[in-house]
């Protein structure tokens, strides 16, 4: 996916959220190597001090681990991957929820509209 | 570690003009540092005097623990920002320059460089466009081996899609051992590529701290604070 870092988040915080989405894409599949800290960089156009505390974030949550002299590669463990897709998920719907909230709507009529749009 | 630059209570007055007031700042290396202000802030003035063109009028700079001078002057590499090339030479004859002036210059990356985006180094300066002229000097001070590079105005008259040539250049240039120092107004696009921003207002430091801290402070990129900070 190419790379839309522009809001006012901070910017490794957004990479994060840009690899976990392309792990849980299938992107990057369970087991490849991720390019290098300066491809990474270059491509996103980012700083490499940046890139690389954005992986090392990620590499304490286990979703990426590191082999000392061959490189960076994405969990083999799908479990996580799927937990990480529930979390990506319930993120996305309370955003919805909230949004719907902001407009007047409550619960079931929440509900009833994605419903309708769902059939459609 | 001892800091690749230190600036201690730097003052610089023109006549009645007070350009610089009071800045006293350190910088690690390993960083890409954006200077950031409004015209007349001072950008400029810092630069020069960190490159030995002008002499403070108070305060002093130590570059890698040497005062400025022959040892300073030759691990820094300096992108002014007017162009100061002959226009009637060769991109190939510049080079050549550069290498006869500069030990530490790498031919081998020049030409890398050039070919990369595209430039036949056969062309003679002055038919180049005026993007081409920018990257082409860009090239010429970013194929140093320096430990401190120091940007003045690096992509003000290029269009979007050469700046973002120019700053990929410049992020597969530095390594751990280097500092690239980007003086600039046009913050959106080199934000991404910055490490850390020093605002410059009226010749004093408004604010000095990583780009993330300045995100997660603020909620805002550091061109949406820079927007509110010089309000006019």
């Amino acid at each position: 996916m190419p790379w839309d870092l522009n809001s006012g988040n901070p910017v490794f915080v957004q990479i994060i959220e840009h690899l976990q989405d392309d792990i849980v894409l299938g992107i990057y599949k369970p087991g490849d190597k991720l390019p290098s800290v300066r491809d990474l960089a270059t491509d996103a156009g980012v700083n490499p001090n940046t890139m690389q505390r954005a992986l090392s974030t990620l590499e304490s949550t286990g979703l990426v681990h590191s082999e000392r002299t061959s490189g960076r590669f994405i969990t083999e463990d799908n479990e996580m991957i799927i937990e990480l897709k529930k979390s990506l998920v319930k993120v996305q719907v309370e955003q919805f929820i909230n949004g719907m909230e902001k407009y007047g709507f409550t619960g079931n009529e929440i509900l009833e509209l994605v419903k309708q749009y769902v059939k459609k | 570690m001892s800091n690749l630059l230190e600036i201690q209570e730097l003052s610089k007055t023109f006549d009645s003009v007070q350009a610089l007031d009071d800045v006293t700042l350190s910088i690690k290396s390993g960083h890409i540092i954006g200077l950031l202000g409004p015209n007349g802030s001072g950008k400029t003035t810092l630069i020069k005097i960190i490159c030995g063109l002008l002499q403070p009028t108070k305060g002093k700079v130590l570059v890698d623990g040497n005062p400025v001078g022959p040892k300073s002057k030759a691990i820094i590499s300096y992108l002014p920002d007017k162009s100061y090339l002959n226009n009637n030479n060769t991109i190939e004859s510049a080079i050549k320059t550069f290498k006869y002036f500069y030990d530490d210059f790498d031919e081998s990356r020049a030409s890398e460089m050039l070919s990369i985006l595209n430039i036949n180094p056969q062309h003679k300066l002055k038919t180049l466009s005026k993007g081409d002229r920018e990257k082409v000097q860009l090239i010429l001070v970013m194929s140093r081996r320096a430990k401190l590079y120091i940007l003045d105005e690096p992509i003000a008259g290029v269009d979007p899609a050469a700046r973002d040539s120019i700053i990929r250049t410049i992020i597969n240039n530095c390594d751990p051992s280097v500092s690239v120092i980007i003086a600039t107004h046009l913050i959106a696009d080199v934000e991404l590529v910055l490490d850390e921003a020093i605002f410059l207002q009226n010749g004093s430091i408004k604010l000095y701290q990583p780009v993330d801290t300045i995100r997660a402070e603020h909620g805002k990129s550091v061109d949406e604070l820079f927007r509110e900070v010089y309000k006019c």
